[in-house]
C-alpha cells in the first residue's frame, strides 16, 4: 500500500508515503548505531553494573540510596534500547504507514492522535497510583535487596512486557477492551471467566485501598481534615470549569493545588484545637462508613463535579510529589537502615505480610514490576490517543519503566527508616498491643540491628508528625509517609517541616486512592450493568442513562467492596495482614490473563519463535499465583493458609472459648471465622477463573501450532496520513520530514478536502 | 533570556496539553477539517459532551 521513497542522502533510511500529494508518513531507518553510540551504551551498562554489584555485595556497612537509582536507571536505559527494540523488531512489527485508531475515528474526544510525549504523560498518570508505592513498603521486611531485584528485573522482563503488547495488539483493534479482546481471541467460556475475573479483581482492588487509607487516617484529625477537604475544593473546581471558564483545566487546577496546600497547612491547627479533634478523630470503622458513603455519592454525581477535578488534582499532586521525592533521596543521599535480606524472607513470619519470598515477596510488590491492572489502562484507554503504532514502545514499555522508578523510590524510603520504627508501624495491633510500650517489647524482641529502643522512642517519633500515635499504622501509606517526611524535610525546611511533609505525603496517596475509588466503583458498576442487561427480561440495565438501573449497580458494588472493608477494618488478625496477599493475587492473576491473551495472540499470528517473550513472564506468573493461591487454600500453617486459619477458629467456637489467639472474645471468633470463609472463598474463585483462562489459552496455543496459525481479530489496514516521530527525543531525519509537514500544512490550511490532521507530530510544540 | 523564555513556553505547551486545555482549540480545527458545513459546539458544550461521555463510559483508573 505504501510508496517507498528512497532518497540518496542515506541508504539506510527509506520514507513511506501513502499519497503522493503528502510528505511521508513514516521514516525507516535501518542505520546501524554510530561508534559514539555504542560507547556510550557500554559506559551506562558499566556504571549499571558496578551499581549492581554494589547493591548485591557490600555487606556490613550502609549502602548509598543513590546506587538503587543508578542501578534502576542503567538498567532501564539498556532495556529499553535492546529488549524493547527486539521486541519491537521480532514481536509487534509497527507500521507506522498504517493509521491507528486515534486518526481513523478522530472525534477530537476520546479517539484523537496525541504527541507522544503529552500521551506518555497521560498514560503515566492512569496507571501509576498507591499499589507501587505500598507494595513494596511492605516488601521492605525482607531487606531491601530482593525487592529491588523484583521490582526492576520483573519490570523489564514481565511488567513493561505486558504494557507494551497489550498496548500494540489493542492499537491493532480500534482500541478493544481487555475483555473484549479476551472474548474475541479466546472465545465464549475463556472471555467470560476473564470478565468475571476483572469484576471481582476490581472489588478487592477497591476494598484493599479503601482499607490503606483507613488505616493512614484513622485517629487523625489533621489527616482526615485535610483530605475531607479535598471535597469542596473539588466542587468548586467543577463548578468554575462548568460555568465561569470552562476548559482552563491548568487554570483551575494550579488554584486547586494552592487551596490543597492551605488545606494541609490549616489541617495542623484544626488538629490542634479541642474542636477539631471532636470532629475529626474518627474510629476506623466510622471512617470506612465514611469512606462507602462517599463511594456511593461520588459514583453517583456526574463526572465534571466531583470525579473528572479530583483526576486534574491527582495528576498534578502525583507527577509533582514524585518528581519531588525523586530530587530529594538524589539531594540527601540517605543510606539504608534495612538488611540486604532479613530472615523474614525465609521463615515466612514477617509481620507485615506473612508468607516466604517465594511466592509472596512477589506478589506483595505487585503494581511496581507487573501489574494486570495495566492492561485495562492499555487497552481501552491510551490506544485511542496513540498516533502511530510505532510510539507504543515509548508509550507501553517506558510508562512501565517510569512506574517501575517509583516502586524503587518506595522501597528506598521504606528501607532508610530505622528497621525498630519500621517493623513498629507494620506489625499489626495484635502482636505490639497498639502502644509504644507493647511496640518496644515486640520490636526488642525481634533481634534487629542496633540498640534496643524505649516507648518513649515510638513517642516522639508520633510527636515528630504530630500523631497521636505510629504504632501498628499499617498499609503501607504511613510508613512511606514517615520516610518521605524524613527525606524532604533534611532537603527543604528542616525538622519544623517534618509534620507538614509527613501530612503532605498522607494527602498525595489519599487523594488518589480516593480517586480510584470513585473510578472503580464506576467501572464495576458499568461492568454490573452490563453483565445484567444480558439476562431475560433486564434489558434495561445497558442503558446507562437510565438512573435506577445506575442506583441500584452502584449500591451493590459499593456494598460489596464496603462488606470487604469492613471485615478489614474489624479483623483481629489485622486487616492488611490477611488482606493485601488476595490483593496481590488478584492484580497478578489478571496480569496472567492479559498474557495468556497477547501469547495466544503471537501464537495465532504464526510467531512461535518469539512466544517465549510474553511466553516466559506468564509460565513465571501462574507458578507465582498459582502456588500463593494453593497455600492460601491449602496450607496448613494456620497464619498463611486461610482454611487453616478457619478450622481452628471454628474448633475454638465449638468448644466455647472466648478468647482465642488474638480474638480477645466469642464476637471475634466468630468474625475471624467469616472473614476466613470469605477469604477463602475468594482464593478458590480467583485461581479457578484464571485457571479457566489459561487452559483455554494453552488449547488454542497448540491448535495454532498444528494448523500453522489461525486468523486472529486484527482491523484491516488503512492507510495513514498524519506524521509523528517515534521515541521522546525527534532524530535528525524526523525532524527533517517533520518541516517538511509544517511547510505543507502552512501552504494547505484546513477546509478544503483532502486535508490530513495536525497533531501526532511536533504542531503546537514550541 | 530567549532560552529561558523557549524552557517557559514548553513547559507551559506541556502543561496545558497534558491538562487539555488546548483540547477545544483542536476540536475546532478537527471541524473545520472534516465536518466544513456541521455546527461547530461552543466551548462550553464541548466540555458537556465530553464529560457526558465520561459518565456513560468510565476509564479505569489504576492501584
Amino acid at each position: 500500500m505504501a510508496v517507498t521513497d528512497e532518497r540518496a542522502d542515506d541508504p539506510n533510511i527509506t520514507y513511506l508515503r501513502t499519497d503522493p500529494d503528502l510528505p511521508p508518513v513514516a521514516i525507516v531507518d535501518r542505520s546501524p548505531m554510530t561508534v559514539g553510540k555504542r560507547i556510550l551504551f557500554a559506559v551506562i551498562g558499566l556504571i549499571g553494573a558496578v551499581a549492581w554489584a554494589i547493591i548485591a555485595l557490600v555487606r556490613g556497612e550502609s549502602v548509598n540510596a543513590v546506587w538503587f537509582v543508578l542501578a534502576a536507571v542503567c538498567t532501564y536505559i539498556v532495556a529499553y534500547r535492546f529488549y524493547a527494540r527486539l521486541i519491537e523488531m521480532k514481536v509487534v512489527k509497527p507500521r507506522d504507514d498504517h493509521a491507528t485508531p486515534a486518526e481513523i475515528l478522530d472525534n477530537s474526544r476520546d479517539y484523537m492522535p496525541t504527541d507522544r510525549r503529552v500521551l506518555f504523560g497521560h498514560h503515566f498518570a492512569a496507571i501509576a497510583g498507591a499499589g507501587p508505592l505500598v507494595g513494596p513498603v511492605l516488601a521492605a521486611q525482607m531487606g531491601y535487596l530482593p525487592g529491588t531485584i523484583w521490582i526492576i528485573i520483573g519490570a523489564v522482563l514481565a511488567g513493561c512486557v505486558q504494557d507494551y503488547l497489550v498496548l500494540s495488539i489493542s492499537t491493532r483493534r480500534r482500541g478493544r477492551s481487555l475483555g473484549q479482546m479476551a472474548r474475541d481471541e479466546l472465545g465464549a467460556v475463556g472471555g467470560t471467566a476473564a470478565i468475571v475475573a476483572v469484576f471481582v479483581i476490581m472489588i478487592i482492588l477497591i476494598a484493599v485501598l479503601a482499607l490503606v487509607v483507613v488505616n493512614a487516617l484513622a485517629e487523625s484529625p489533621w489527616g482526615v481534615f485535610s483530605i475531607a477537604m479535598t471535597i469542596p475544593i473539588a466542587l468548586f473546581m467543577g463548578v468554575y470549569l462548568r460555568f465561569f471558564r470552562p476548559g482552563r483545566v491548568s487554570e483551575v487546577s494550579a488554584i486547586g493545588v494552592v487551596l490543597l496546600l492551605a488545606a494541609i497547612v490549616a489541617g495542623r491547627y484544626v488538629g490542634e484545637s479541642s474542636w477539631g479533634n471532636d470532629w475529626f478523630s474518627l474510629s476506623p470503622v466510622a471512617l470506612s462508613w465514611a469512606i462507602i458513603i462517599y463511594g456511593v455519592a461520588a459514583a453517583i454525581l456526574p463526572v465534571w463535579l466531583l470525579l473528572a477535578p479530583r483526576d486534574y488534582l491527582s495528576t498534578f499532586m502525583k507527577v509533582g510529589t514524585i518528581a519531588l521525592l525523586a530530587v530529594g533521596i538524589l539531594l540527601v543521599q540517605p543510606v539504608m537502615q534495612a538488611p540486604a535480606v532479613s530472615e523474614f524472607a525465609w521463615n515466612g513470619q514477617g509481620p507485615a505480610f506473612a508468607g516466604a519470598l517465594f511466592p509472596f515477596l512477589f506478589i506483595t510488590i505487585a503494581c511496581g514490576a507487573l501489574s494486570g491492572f495495566h492492561s485495562l489502562i492499555a487497552s481501552g484507554t491510551t490506544p485511542k490517543l496513540l498516533a502511530k503504532e510505532g510510539q507504543a514502545r515509548i508509550i507501553g514499555y517506558g510508562g512501565m519503566l517510569t512506574e517501575s522508578f517509583v516502586a524503587i523510590m518506595a522501597l528506598i524510603t521504606a528501607c532508610i527508616l530505622d528497621q525498630h520504627l519500621y517493623f513498629a508501624m507494620n506489625a499489626p495491633a495484635s502482636v505490639t498491643g497498639g502502644d509504644a510500650a507493647g511496640a518496644a517489647e515486640y520490636v526488642n524482641g525481634l533481634g534487629l540491628d542496633g540498640a534496643p529502643v524505649t516507648p518513649e522512642y515510638f513517642e516522639q517519633a508520633a510527636e515528630g508528625v504530630e500523631e497521636a500515635s505510629i504504632v501498628s499504622k499499617t498499609g503501607g501509606a504511613p510508613t512511606l509517609a514517615m520516610g518521605m517526611a524524613e527525606t524532604l524535610q533534611q532537603a527543604i525546611g528542616g525538622e519544623s517541616l517534618r509534620s507538614f511533609w509527613y501530612h503532605f505525603a498522607i494527602m498525595f496517596e489519599a487523594l488518589f486512592i480516593l480517586t480510584t475509588v470513585d473510578a472503580g466503583t464506576r467501572v464495576a458498576r458499568f461492568m454490573l450493568s452490563d453483565g445484567l442487561g444480558n439476562l431475560p427480561g433486564a434489558r434495561r440495565f445497558k442503558d446507562p442513562s437510565w438512573r435506577p438501573g445506575a442506583w441500584l449497580c452502584t449500591v451493590i458494588v459499593c456494598a460489596a467492596w464496603g462488606s470487604i472493608l469492613l471485615m478489614g477494618v474489624t479483623d483481629p488478625l489485622g486487616g492488611i495482614n490477611t488482606l493485601f496477599p488476595l490483593f496481590g493475587i488478584a492484580n497478578q492473576l489478571l496480569a496472567a490473563v492479559a498474557l495468556t491473551v497477547v501469547t495466544v495472540v503471537l501464537f495465532k499470528r504464526g510467531q512461535f519463535r518469539w512466544a517465549w517473550i510474553p511466553g516466559v513472564p506468564l509460565v513465571w506468573d501462574l507458578i507465582v499465583t498459582m502456588s500463593a493461591s494453593w497455600q492460601k487454600i491449602f496450607s496448613d500453617n494456620p497464619s498463611i493458609g486461610y482454611w487453616a486459619q478457619h478450622r481452628d477458629f471454628v474448633n475454638a467456637r465449638d468448644q466455647g472459648l472466648t478468647t482465642f489467639k488474638t480474638a480477645t472474645s466469642s464476637d471475634e471468633i466468630d468474625a475471624v471465622v467469616r472473614n476466613t470463609f470469605i477469604q477463602g472463598t475468594l482464593s478458590i474463585i480467583f485461581a479457578s477463573l484464571v485457571l479457566i483462562v489459561a487452559v483455554v489459552g494453552a488449547y488454542l496455543c497448540v491448535k495454532a501450532v498444528r494448523s500453522g496459525g489461525l486468523p486472529t481479530t486484527e482491523d484491516e489496514p488503512v492507510p495513514s496520513r498524519i506524521f509523528g516521530p517515534r521515541g521522546l527525543l525527534t532524530t535528525p531525519t524526523e525532524r527533517r520530514v517533520q518541516k517538511e509537514w509544517d511547510e505543507f500544512l502552512h501552504d494547505h490550511p484546513p477546509g478544503s478536502p483532502p486535508e490530513p490532521a495536525t497533531t501526532g507530530g511536533e504542531k503546537g510544540a514550541p | 533570556m530567549g532560552r529561558l523564555r523557549r524552557v517557559v513556553d514548553a513547559v507551559r505547551w506541556y502543561v496545558g496539553s497534558l491538562m487539555g486545555d488546548h483540547d477545544y482549540r483542536r476540536y475546532v480545527e478537527h471541524m473545520a477539517r472534516t465536518h466544513p458545513r456541521e455546527p461547530v459546539l461552543s466551548e462550553s458544550d464541548y466540555w458537556r459532551g465530553r464529560y457526558a461521555d465520561q459518565d456513560r463510559r468510565p476509564g479505569a483508573r489504576c492501584c
